[in-house]
């Protein structure tokens, strides 16, 4: 008899702190206009989120699991994975109503009905892909970098003019290679490789000087994959600041509810917080 | 016995698309005509009248991103051409040289026969893709002194190795397919053992194999594709390039009509070429 009534007991407890912690405070946080079940989503009640796999650091942490290589975007480490969960919080997702899928850079704006609710994979935005995706607002303003093995000519370099004669790779489809053609404009014509991983080859090969990638990947990059590698330094911008946005199915109005949520994070300070954590790195010179 | 003529014979055994005049004539030609219009359209309405056309439409035949991208593949798709027409060059000869290594006969050259069967074995069975990487950043960091870095030249000497392989099984099958009595003949005239195969054997040889070489051909053509990989920027890579940078498939439909565009003509005129061939061979013995 004791033990129903302290069972009863805590029952109320339970849902007394179930209704404080699904409706109380969280509606008062929800972005306004934004309630979970009002949101145009690929499955009720969850947020299905993509990247492509492997997902690198230091945009993606944690141990490498299950289909995941390098990381495992799940894990709420690095800096996407940290972004994407604090967009998921601020929309009223619990961490584990956030599913993630691993879809190819190429296959993220693929015609037809996504497999996504959106995805992230440092992908910028230009105006050119915002006619076929739709994209959020910027999560991330980025800087292109040059990287080089030490103690070659290159890596001597202080200018953009003065990386001109050397011959340069870059990942296809990257704001990297446009970087390359549009603003480098170097003599030889540039490599394109289907990786960044491929370009570290070609480099470690003596088939290129330099690899054009975002200044973050650039750290991972002479950290980790180059055994002498070097920043050969960062590059200016030339033209509308760079961002990275997540990108969406054309038209879907979840957009308008993630930009709210991002506006928040960047005015609570939370975006700058994870960037300082996960991509505050020092030691690139800047090329003029 | 001549009750058709040489062309409708030649139809029936070679490879036949529009029917010639045979039996029927233009009653035939309606029919086909009819059907075809038929089929194509009921595909066409199925197609267009599919929920997702517009999407497809969209993404796969803009007409702005067609003839903003167009040029850059096609400039591109020059060095495809290039390194086809160089690498087809090497593969004809040195799979010819591996086909003739393998059919020597005697004790002696069973070395030559062992390395010929292992090379046709072992670059047959690797994947082209792998040959590529493996040579194109495998032996080139190496830093052999004298040996080229260049990716285009070790794009092109992988497709050349697989290609021979496969190509040299063509050979071989041509020449396999040459009766014997053919070479006995040859030898009983006086010929020697090189003679008779220089010219009796291989001419009735390679003729035979021409439609199997020509698909090998193709096959060598779309793989220039594989070349980019090691970084050069061909026509598939070029429309890798734009179809990022727009987040639109267009371009590769651009790819997809240059590689069409050399392809078919090609394939025709090897048809014709056949046809020729046996039209000739056939004339001189039915009289």
């Amino acid at each position: 008899m004791r033990a129903a009534f302290f069972g009863l007991a805590l029952t109320i407890l339970a849902l007394g702190l179930a209704a404080t912690a699904t409706g109380g405070p969280s509606t008062a946080t929800a972005v306004p206009g934004c309630a979970k079940g009002s949101l145009n989503l690929l499955e009720e009640g969850k947020l299905s989120l993509a990247t492509d796999n492997p997902a690198f650091p230091p945009w993606w942490g944690g141990a490498a699991k299950k289909p995941w290589e390098v990381s495992n975007p799940a894990s709420g480490k690095g800096y996407e994975s940290a972004v994407a969960y604090a967009v998921a919080k601020q929309l009223g997702f619990s961490k584990g109503q956030v599913t993630w899928s691993a879809v190819p850079f190429n296959n993220s704006y693929r015609p037809g009905k996504k497999p996504f609710d959106f995805y992230m994979a440092q992908v910028s935005y230009l105006p050119e892909r915002a006619k076929n995706v739709s994209f959020s607002n910027s999560y991330y303003f980025v800087n292109q970098a040059v990287v080089a093995n030490a103690d070659t000519p290159i890596s001597r370099v202080t200018t953009v003019a003065g990386l001109r004669p050397y011959k340069l790779g870059a990942q296809v489809g990257t704001t990297s290679y446009n970087y390359i053609q549009n603003v480098i404009r170097p003599t030889q014509s540039a490599a394109v490789y289907d990786s960044n991983n491929d370009a570290i080859s070609a480099l470690n090969a003596g088939q290129i000087d330099g690899i054009v990638v975002d200044l973050p990947t650039a750290f991972f990059v002479v950290a980790v994959q180059l055994d002498n590698g070097t920043i050969v330094g960062k590059l200016p911008q030339r033209g509308p600041r760079e961002q990275f946005g997540m990108v969406f199915q054309k038209g879907n109005p979840l957009v308008k509810c993630v930009n709210r949520a991002l506006n928040r994070l960047w005015t609570n300070g939370t975006i700058k917080g994870l960037q300082k954590k996960y991509l505050a790195q020092a030691g690139a010179p800047d090329l003029r | 016995m001549r009750q058709t003529s040489g062309s409708a014979l030649t139809g029936s055994r070679g490879s036949r698309i529009i029917g010639s005049a045979s039996p029927g004539g233009s009653r035939a030609i309606a029919v086909a005509t009819i059907s075809t219009l038929v089929v194509v359209g009921l595909l066409a309405t199925a197609v267009v009248n599919s929920p997702g056309w517009d999407d497809v439409k969209q993404a796969f035949f803009d007409p702005e991103v067609f003839s903003e991208s167009f040029p850059d593949i096609a400039d591109a798709f020059l060095l495809n051409v290039r390194i086809f027409l160089v690498a087809e060059v090497f593969i004809l000869v040195f799979a010819l040289v591996i086909a003739l290594m393998r059919g020597l006969q005697g004790p002696v050259f069973f070395p030559f026969r062992a390395l010929a069967t292992i090379y046709s074995d072992f670059f047959r069975g690797i994947p082209t893709i792998l040959l590529v990487y493996i040579l194109g950043f495998g032996v080139t960091t190496l830093q052999l002194p004298g040996v080229p870095i260049s990716p285009l030249f070790w794009g092109t000497v992988s497709l050349i190795l697989v290609y021979s392989a496969y190509v040299s099984e063509v050979y071989r099958a041509g020449i396999d397919s040459v009766h014997p009595s053919q070479e006995a003949a040859a030898r009983s005239l006086g010929l020697g053992r090189f003679a008779a195969l220089r010219y009796v054997v291989l001419p009735q040889a390679v003729r035979r194999v021409i439609p199997p070489l020509l698909n090998d051909f193709i096959g060598l053509q779309k793989d220039t594709a594989l070349v980019a990989l090691l970084g050069v920027v061909e026509a598939f890579r070029q429309s890798q390039i734009d179809s990022a940078g727009s987040f639109n498939y267009t371009p590769y439909i651009c790819t997809a009509i240059l590689f069409l565009a050399i392809t078919v003509p090609l394939t025709r005129f090897t048809d014709w070429l056949i046809a020729r061939d046996r039209r000739r061979q056939l004339a001189g013995g039915m009289r």
